[in-house]
């Protein structure tokens, strides 16, 4: 069976557990005068309804996703030759990742772009949320309700700023002739110009700014519920200040934590334009090389299988992540 | 061991607003002293002083004879249970009760044995693996008093620690709460508008008014000797007639009301001419004509009936009723609604004080 054919019967099954899903919610519900969604809405607009929702999660969520998994399994061809005899169901694009098609080699530099990507945009995680626990601490429980608002208006108009202007400006800043770097030079705190942009340090300033706001508000709003007398009876039993917060104000904000972190994380993993402007030269970030084989090669093939070895790793990591801090995936979205 | 709390003409000022004004009085070590007052009578905040969470605006506040300006709630010898107890909802009800041992880097043993030695004392043994959401209010309020006596302090202070229990639980705490005192042996500071549990608990209170305190002693001096309009209409019920003192002498005065000249003691030193109050509590008032100086009728408004006492209402001043609560001792006969009743009292249970704030309804 060709499998593009697969995608064309999808549909109907995500028509069909929608249906039965409305058909069995009032079966599930303990509440005996509880009315089935049938019941509720009427057989044409229940229809209506079900056939609205199934097209917006099938051409919007399944089937893009659906089609980039069934290309990832298939040779790189020309149209012509697309559902012909050498058009056949195929591992060799994943392999392509670790063995060099051409030469056989491991294929060292898409892995180190990897592995780099990962272990990056780990440490802008890391970077966030120590630049966002004091910020939302402050914003959520000893801030006063003047100061705050202050404070999450210049959080927030920052980023009606473009981001690749803000991309570019932050280059300008930190660029051996910038203006960082003239001050350092004109204090005598240096000789020669600091390459900030090499070591990447554009980069990871850039992606940390770049994602501020999805660490701020999920810890802001764990720590907002926070009762204050938690943090006073802390303090009053004894505890120095680094005791209350390690003890009371995060694992209370574990699930905000995560939810922060977790965003954070996939956002930067996944981010195009900070890595490929503020990057250093010799930065070769994951999302690149998959652009790459999208917009220059035109291997589609192959880019879809190195995103989705992408997407695969970096949700083993965070499910490994909840796991190991205790955080449940259903709590993070609370 | 039990501390003294003293406090040295203690104000405490929120911007324009002072909270607390020139407070001064002497805990002594090993009291069970109360704060009554309404709320917003600047109460938490003579708290919140002791505790440490505030600094006096002015004065000086001293817990066994040391000045604690300076010092952190982290640091000094009291512990507080808060009004909603704020207990740990993340941890067990062992881990609840020996936190403050843990931040004191005291070993895990030494914190088992202290937590089984607590939970004893609560009434709640071997129940230290539960979560704080298995336990009923009751068990929460008696996990909090562990918590804070965990870490042996000279003086606990409790900020309504009762109120969110109802009736039953709250009188049957009351009295755990007395135990509890006499056993560990330290003072507790306990801060309440619930003039019930204030008067059934306490060695002494304080009765606030607007950030003043307005009388400090026993709860039977405050209900029978009120030092001012303000604790006499706050602590029980009372009917106060206003007027203008017509004759005084050391001990008695005569009262120029709109109910004619009454009588009543005049602890304060009231003379002619003064404007002055006159209380009779509505138990000291009895139905029928007495001397004509502590008679007067008025309009009978409705009649109560409350099994153990019946209430009469009679027609007061504006709208302020005069209230008379008579017991099953006797067979007076209770005036029906509209017809016009004398009543009377004896003149030792009036109380004549001059004129000032009364207690808002």
């Amino acid at each position: 069976m060709n499998s593009r054919l697969i995608v064309l019967v999808v549909p109907f099954i995500v028509i069909a557990i929608f249906w039965l899903m409305a058909r069995r919610e009032a079966k599930l519900s303990h509440d005996p005068t509880h009315k089935g969604y049938f019941e509720r809405n009427g057989m044409t607009l229940g229809i209506l309804f079900i056939a609205l929702v199934a097209l917006w999660t099938l051409f919007l969520v399944v089937l893009p996703y659906l089609y980039m998994v069934v290309e990832s399994f298939h040779p790189q061809l020309p149209p012509s030759k697309r559902g012909g005899p050498e058009d056949v169901l195929t591992l060799a694009q994943y392999q392509s990742f670790f063995v060099q098609p051409v030469g056989g080699g491991l294929n060292v530099t898409h892995i180190g772009a990897f592995v780099f990507s990962i272990i990056a945009s780990i440490a802008v995680t890391a970077l966030n949320f120590a630049i966002c626990y004091p910020l939302a601490f402050y914003m959520a429980q000893s801030g006063g309700a003047q100061k705050v608002r202050l404070l999450m208006l210049a959080l927030i108009v920052p980023y009606w700023v473009n981001e690749i202007l803000r991309a570019f400006s932050l280059r300008l800043l930190l660029a051996s002739k910038g203006l960082i770097n003239q001050m350092l030079m004109g204090f005598g705190f240096t000789d020669a110009p600091i390459d900030f942009l090499g070591a990447n340090v554009g980069l990871y300033v850039g992606l940390s700014y770049a994602y501020l706001l999805i660490m701020v508000f999920p810890l802001y709003n764990a720590i907002e519920s926070l009762d204050k007398n938690q943090i006073e009876a802390a303090r009053d039993l004894g505890a120095p200040w680094w005791r209350i917060h390690k003890d009371v104000v995060i694992p209370y904000a574990k699930p905000g934590i995560a939810s922060g972190c977790t965003m954070v994380f996939m956002l930067s993993a996944g981010s195009l334009a900070a890595p490929q402007f503020l990057g250093g030269p010799r930065t070769l970030w994951f999302t690149s090389v998959i652009y790459n084989f999208f917009f220059q090669n035109f291997n589609w093939a192959r880019g879809s299988a190195y995103a989705f070895i992408l997407l695969a790793a970096c949700i083993a990591l965070v499910m490994l992540m909840l796991r190991l801090f205790k955080v449940s995936l259903g709590e993070t979205i609370k | 061991m039990s501390a003294g709390v003293e406090l040295d003409h203690v104000t405490v000022r929120f911007g324009d607003f002072t909270a607390v004004s020139g407070a001064t009085l002497d805990i002594k070590g090993g009291e069970f002293f109360s704060f009554l007052g309404p709320s917003g009578c600047g109460k938490t905040t003579i708290l919140r002083t002791v505790s440490g969470f505030l600094e006096p605006s002015e004065g000086k506040v001293r817990i066994g004879g040391k000045d604690m300006a300076g010092i952190g709630p982290n640091r000094r010898p009291t512990a507080l249970i808060f009004q909603n107890l704020a207990l740990f909802p993340l941890m067990t009800v062992a881990e609840n009760i020996t936190y403050g041992l843990r931040v004191r880097g005291i070993d895990k043993d030494m914190r088992a044995k202290k937590a089984d030695e607590l939970l004893e004392l609560i009434a709640l043994p071997g129940q230290g693996n539960k979560q704080m959401s298995e336990l009923s209010g009751g068990q929460k309020q008696r996990v909090a008093i562990a918590r804070a006596l965990a870490v042996q302090p000279q003086v606990l202070l409790l900020d309504e620690p009762l109120s969110a229990l109802d009736l039953k639980l709250r009188q049957h705490m009351r009295n755990e709460l007395r135990i509890i005192q006499r056993m560990v042996g330290i003072t507790f500071i306990y801060i309440t508008h619930d003039q019930g549990e204030a008067l059934t608990m306490s060695d002494r209170i304080a009765v606030m008014s607007d950030g003043v305190i307005q009388q400090v002693a026993d709860g039977k001096t405050i209900y029978d000797e009120p030092a001012t309009a303000f604790v006499a209409s706050f602590v029980g019920e009372n009917n106060p007639f206003a007027g203008t003192v017509a004759q005084a002498d050391g001990s008695s005065a005569l009262i120029e009301t709109k109910f004619g000249r009454l009588r009543g003691r005049n602890p304060r030193g009231l003379r002619a001419g003064d404007k002055a109050i006159l209380f009779v509590r509505p138990e000291s008032i009895r139905l029928g004509a007495g001397a004509t100086d502590t008679t007067l009728s008025s309009a009978v408004k409705s009649v109560a009936f409350e099994g153990n006492m019946t209430h009469v209402y009679l027609e007061g001043v504006g709208k302020k009723n005069i209230t008379i609560s008579v017991g099953r001792q006797g067979t007076t006969s209770i005036p029906e609604q509209g017809q016009v009743a004398a009543i009377s009292y004896d003149a030792a249970l009036g109380l004549a004080l001059p004129e000032g704030q009364l207690a808002r309804e």
